[in-house]
């Protein structure tokens, strides 16, 4: 046969052998050599840096280490039991439920109102749009050290108006402050995310039925509760998940560069508390069985977020 | 619609200048006391306007933290993310779409899986796994018995593949592209083939250059993506010349004992957000298709 050029055997028709692969082209090709070599190198760090690790955090979940790595025992779900006895850890969850509701619920609700008003509004859309997606650019450590710069009790500006007002505010003693701290960090981080997708989304909404509805003389704000809201109800379940994805992987910078889990583990997150076991504590065992809850409920959000996307797709919002 | 409703129009403005107030104040903050020395941030209350010290302290920030080079990391890093996800990505994505082979779908769905944990609840074993990447090998010989190929140790911590490499590990941008190709149409690939095209010649000459404006969208989040990386570099790093300028502001931060250094700290705080901020407000078009197309 020698060299052929896969593009001769390239067919034209709609799955010669009468049935359609999903994902695959009407016309391409039939070459296998090629495509192995593109994917090779996506596969092959994949491999070393996603499935190898993966599957070692699901054996190291059954196994106890030693500090040290010396020897390895396998026990079996024990330190499953022994996580779920624990009570650090079931406060450390109770912590991250409250956070991540609070910030999804700040987050939301300040972008869907910025995002109404963007709506509404006719002149300087594309400067008050530019000025709120400032946030994304900037590291959420870095988020983190500004909030926690502003409510510094010794040097803060805001820390001085509240203690000002009376309040007593001191995130580093008083446990609850350290989370609102944190909550407001990462809703400051996130708002302009949610912003976004809502400005797009209202966008979307087809102007036929808003103006039907204004002709049956629905104001702005009835307009928008009573038709707008609902057509962009996917975006909204959309952007739910993603906050709650947010809220518990990618907030690690802001927890550590603010509270570091502190003050006696008051925000110490399910993310954080992987690290500071695995890192800290060098507790291997521990830290590998977080790991193993922690991705059954990635796995959960993963599956919720790809229906939504492809709700959003068929919406074509 | 010739709607006149005056009253909505002026709240809706507040709501949009509270928002931007809520955004730009911290921001001015963080510049506020950049430009301050010790003993103004001491002060009570705080100045609202800047002081003069502002280059006297990005001279400290840049002495004493070895800023200079940090930033340059954070630019080698996320340039590195970006082109190296990029371009495997790309590849990838036009082998699963435009190529009939065996196991197609598998390698497909193996690239699906890994959109599903993100590194933070993977940490300690990929952290293994850069520390020493001939682990995979040293186990497999400690299991077939060959002993030669066990203690085999390639450590990337502190180096740039170790930041870079295990960043590029994720099938977002795999399956961004996947979606465009498919909206392609098939006309293309037809007319390449009848002008005698081969597949290389199809990818480089059409199907790049279509996906230009998906690429220059995509290449903004994820040099945003890699310069703000946090948990990763913290892990890989452990001198203090090859961690990136996100981890270095870490450094910076205030310590229990000794004068608080805020007015350095938020000195190098901005010039840390500096370049993704020019990033995005230079790019805001792109950068806003970027997402909502991508939906990451």
């Amino acid at each position: 046969m020698g060299l052929r050029w896969p593009f001769r055997r390239l067919s034209a028709k709609p799955a010669d052998d009468g049935r359609a692969e999903s994902g695959l082209k009407r016309a391409h090709f039939k070459d296998w050599r090629l495509p192995f070599w593109l994917l090779a190198p996506q596969l092959f760090v994949l491999l070393l840096f996603f499935f190898i690790p993966s599957i070692r955090a699901l054996i190291q979940a059954f196994q106890l280490t030693d500090p040290f790595g010396a020897t390895t025992q396998w026990v079996g779900f024990q330190n499953f039991e022994r996580l779920f006895r624990s009570g650090v850890y079931w406060s450390s969850v109770q912590v991250t439920v409250l956070f991540t509701i609070a910030q999804n619920v700040l987050t939301l609700s300040t972008a869907l109102l910025l995002a109404f008003a963007t709506n509404h509004i006719l002149r300087g859309r594309g400067a008050y749009r530019t000025v709120l997606l400032l946030p994304y650019a900037i590291a959420p450590a870095i988020a983190g050290i500004m909030l926690a710069f502003l409510f510094n009790p010794r040097v803060g500006p805001v820390a001085h108006m509240l203690q000002g007002l009376g309040l007593d505010w001191d995130p580093n003693r008083n446990s609850s402050h350290a989370l609102a701290l944190i909550v407001m960090a990462a809703s400051w981080k996130h708002i302009c995310y949610n912003y976004i997708f809502l400005v797009a989304a209202l966008l979307s909404v087809p102007h036929s039925i808003l103006e039907s509805a204004y002709l049956d003389g629905a104001g702005p704000i009835q307009r928008f509760l009573r038709i707008s809201l609902p057509m962009i109800a996917p975006t909204l379940f959309f952007l739910i998940v993603i906050n709650f994805v947010y809220g518990l992987f990618e907030t690690f910078a802001i927890v550590d560069a603010t509270t570091r889990g502190g003050p006696a583990g008051a925000t110490s997150i399910l993310a954080y508390k992987v690290y500071q076991d695995g890192f800290v504590t060098l507790d291997l065992g521990s830290s590998a069985a977080q790991s193993v809850v922690l991705m059954a409920l990635a796995l959960f959000l993963t599956f919720a977020q790809f229906r939504f996307i492809e709700r959003r797709v068929n919406y074509s919002v | 619609m010739n709607e006149r409703t005056p009253v909505l129009d002026v709240v809706c403005h507040l709501i949009l200048l509270a928002g931007a107030a809520l955004v730009c104040l911290p921001i001015y903050f963080v510049f506020v006391t950049g430009t301050l020395s010790q003993q103004e941030i001491m002060r009570v209350p705080m100045s609202w306007l800047p002081g003069d010290q502002f280059f006297v302290n990005l001279q400290t920030v840049r002495r004493s933290a070895n800023f200079g080079r940090l930033l340059l990391n954070s630019f080698i890093v996320a340039c590195g993310i970006t082109i190296g996800k990029l371009s495997i990505s790309v590849i990838a994505a036009f082998a699963v779409t435009y190529f009939r082979f065996p196991f197609r779908m598998t390698a497909f769905w193996l690239i699906f899986m890994s959109l599903m944990l993100p590194i933070e609840v993977r940490i300690v074993p990929t952290y293994e796994s850069a520390a020493n990447v001939a682990l995979p090998l040293n186990i497999l010989g400690s299991w077939l018995g060959v002993q030669t190929l066990v203690d085999l140790d390639w450590n990337l911590v502190n180096t740039y593949p170790g930041l870079i490499l295990p960043l590029i590990a994720s099938a977002t941008a795999t399956f961004l592209f996947r979606q465009f190709f498919l909206t392609v149409p098939d006309e293309l690939c037809e007319a390449a083939r009848i002008d005698g095209a081969s597949p290389w010649q199809f990818f480089r000459l059409i199907l790049l250059p279509l996906s230009r404006s998906n690429i220059v969208a995509l290449a903004i989040i994820l040099f945003l993506m890699g310069w703000n990386q946090y948990l990763w570099p913290l892990l890989m790093t452990t001198e203090q010349g090859m961690t990136t300028a996100v981890i270095g502001l870490k450094k910076l931060l205030p310590q229990a004992d000794g004068l608080p250094s805020w007015h350095l700290l938020m000195n190098a705080s901005l010039l840390t957000m500096l370049p993704p901020a020019i990033v995005i407000l230079l790019l805001q078009r792109w950068f806003v298709k970027g997402l909502v197309d991508s939906g990451k």
